[in-house]
């Protein structure tokens, strides 16, 4: 099968790869192409969907919803079939993904492999939990599936495990019942960090995030803005998909440079007025907000950027977030995206992110300083016990994920197992020796 | 008001994008190809994404006695019949070349069967009174040029019978819509070299549909081929056969 040689970049456009794509417009395809990791929409910011040293496979084509039992919620799709799909397709007839992501972009193949999390993830848990079975290419090149029942661990280690057990072709998931089309958000400004932990201990609500003034200092040390939201019955069961716009080229660097943003970031604070409001917002731009406008990786200029996410268990989260805050303003790096939250301890692989606590991300553009600095915060989050997101990554060493995931060792017994040859080795895995020494 | 549409070559990953926009729409999808398999999944798919009917038809360009069962089955469905068609193939312009026996192929996959379809589903569609036909050629029609002009060539047949098929059928009150793609994302230029401005079928398949709304009869998508193409038509053949384009 015919390969692309272009060099393609992971979502946050600094690291990159040209070891080629095949890319299957139908599931017979799949036999002609040589075999390689899985990748979908590439929207891991750094080089989890990257291959520099052989071919992979752009599963985006194969993005097909095959069967659905109105019965049961159960949805089978292909792997390729962007969330935003699912959500299109299957909130008129009143169902939803029960975990959707910050971006509708991201494949059910790739939701699957970095078992994300959502706006809800304090009470639903991760993508994973909603997953019955993954159809798998194996390393031998054949098609199984594979579930709780059948190889339990197998199927445990693909929920989270970066594509590293197999090429995820298609999977079966359960939908979440879904009465209304529309979420009533509530929001306010928070003026501190203690008052942003204090708003997340006393929602009840289903869904809540916070947005993060990662250039305040000071005083206003965590200010933000926090939101939480419950689906509507105020609202009509259904809102069509307004239409998207994209940034057609690369800005120069200085768009975001630090004036900007803390000008910009000043701004969003105010937006919301000092009372709180209340709307009614259509599912896909509460859970989507950014994706109304494509390509907005575009915005952090030709060098790219990074994004720092970590979670942090709740007895040190509040001062290890405190002197990261502090560190991350001192430095004037930051950008407008910054987002914390808290979570539950909802994970389902021995690979998955989430942990009890709270979760901050920060974005960087890519300048001097930047590595150095989510270096220091990536040490900061293995001193305080917490860890970071592998679909977020694309500067931790070896040493700082082996601290981070103790269930490294036995994950990295399976995959060699399962892929004795790395076929399906990433730059990721590559990096982090995901796969272990072989 | 669900119609029915006949899409000829439905694996292409522009029949696709354009399947899907139909069945948001709810109309009746009568998937044509040879990969039946594969068609059953998109049936399924677009039947979720709101298709009020998505059925697998076999259909082979090199196989004329395919195409009676499809026109009978649009026949069956009563109400306005639309036919879309995607099929077509691309050699490489050397494979011809070096062995000429490959051109009947592309001018069947590219040119004679659909017009073959077209005229035999003519006269259902007249009777109908209305109803669109959109035929997908390419820009490479226009004008035959050193690296691919058997392909091309093939194509300006298309677009030639389709010229005359819109003179023929708007007097019953049927559409010709002639839809001619610059580089688009699909498995035909997937990983080729020189690709530029290449768009993605849902694009395509979105000014399909607009220009299917403004009764257009030609169209170039992404629009700005139209530009280049009235520049690349403009040129002189005294200078043009000296071009490497």
């Amino acid at each position: 099968m015919q390969l692309n040689r272009d060099r393609y970049t992971g979502w946050g456009r600094v690291l990159s790869a040209a070891g080629g794509r095949a890319r299957p417009e139908k599931a017979r395809m799949l036999d002609g192409a040589p075999l390689g990791p899985a990748m979908g929409q590439r929207r891991a910011y750094g080089d989890a969907a990257l291959k520099s040293a052989g071919p992979a496979l752009d599963m985006t084509r194969l993005d097909r919803m095959l069967a659905f039992d109105p019965d049961t919620g159960v949805l089978e799709a292909e792997a390729g079939v962007k969330l935003s799909d699912i959500l299109t397709a299957f909130a008129p007839k009143g169902w939803r993904p029960a975990v959707l992501p910050g971006t509708g972009f991201a494949t059910l193949g790739g939701a699957i492999a970095a078992d994300v999390h959502g706006k809800n993830h304090h009470e639903a848990g991760t993508f994973g939990a909603q997953v019955l079975s993954i159809r798998l290419i194996g390393s031998d090149g054949t098609a199984r599936d594979v579930s709780e029942t059948t190889e339990p661990e197998v199927f445990r280690a693909t929920l989270g495990g970066m594509g590293l057990t197999g090429v995820i072709l298609s999977a079966k998931i359960r939908l979440a019942p879904c009465p209304s089309g529309f979420v009533d958000v509530d929001e306010w400004r928070i003026g501190s960090l203690a008052a942003y932990l204090e708003a997340f201990e006393a929602s009840d609500a289903p869904f809540s995030v916070g947005w993060i003034d990662a250039t305040a200092k000071g005083p206003a040390l965590g200010r933000g803005v926090f939101e939480e939201a419950r689906v509507s019955n105020r609202a009509p069961a259904f809102a069509p998909v307004a239409k998207s716009r994209n940034i057609p080229i690369t800005p120069p660097g200085f768009v975001l440079s630090g004036p900007v943003v803390r000008a910009f970031n000043a701004a969003y604070f105010r937006r919301i007025p000092s009372a709180g409001q209340r709307r009614t917002r259509p599912l896909a731009s509460f859970f989507h907000p950014l994706d109304g406008l494509t390509n907005w990786n575009r915005l952090y200029g030709k060098k790219g950027f990074h994004q720092f996410q970590c979670v942090l268990p709740p007895d040190s989260a509040a001062m290890t977030i405190d002197t990261m805050l502090r560190r991350i303003a001192d430095s004037g790096l930051a950008a407008p995206l910054a987002v914390l939250k808290k979570m539950g301890a909802g994970r389902s692989g021995p690979m998955s992110f989430p942990m009890a606590g709270y979760t901050l991300a920060v974005d960087f553009p890519n300048r001097g300083g930047a590595e150095a600095l989510i270096n220091t915060l990536i040490d900061q989050t293995v001193e305080a016990g917490g860890r970071i997101y592998l679909a977020k990554d694309s500067l931790a060493t070896p040493a700082q994920i082996d601290a981070m995931y103790p269930e490294l060792p036995d994950f990295r017994a399976l995959v060699r197992r399962l892929d004795p040859e790395g076929l399906f080795e990433t730059d990721l895995s590559a990096r982090l020796n995901l796969r272990g020494a072989s | 008001m669900s119609e029915t549409w006949i899409i000829l070559g439905a694996s292409s990953a522009m029949a696709r994008a354009l399947a899907r926009s139909l069945a948001a729409d709810g109309h009746e999808l009568l998937l044509c190809g040879r990969d039946a398999d594969d068609l059953a999944r998109d049936a399924a798919d677009l039947r979720l994404r709101g298709a009020a009917l998505a059925e697998v038809m076999a259909f082979d360009t090199r196989d004329p006695d395919s195409f009676a069962p499809i026109i009978a089955r649009a026949e069956a469905a009563g109400g306005v019949v639309n036919v879309a068609v995607f099929a077509g193939s691309m050699p490489p312009q050397e494979a011809v070349e070096s062995d000429p026996a490959l051109l009947d192929g592309v001018v069947t996959d590219n040119f004679a069967a659909a017009a073959r379809f077209l005229l035999h589903i003519a006269p259902l569609m007249e009777s109908r009174g209305a109803g669109s036909v959109v035929g997908v050629g390419s820009v490479a029609g226009d004008r035959g040029r050193i690296g691919n002009y058997v392909y091309g060539a093939a194509k300006a047949g298309f677009h030639t019978f389709l010229s005359g098929h819109r003179n023929r059928m708007a007097r019953k009150g049927v559409h010709v819509m002639t839809v001619k793609p610059g580089f688009v994302d699909t498995a035909m230029t997937w990983g080729l070299e020189g690709m530029f401005l290449v768009a993605s079928p849902s694009d395509v398949a979105r000014d399909i549909r607009k220009g299917l709304r403004k009764k257009r009869n030609v169209i170039y998508t992404p629009i700005f081929w139209t530009l280049i193409m009235l520049i690349i038509r403009m040129i002189p053949e005294r200078i043009f056969k000296k071009l490497q384009i």
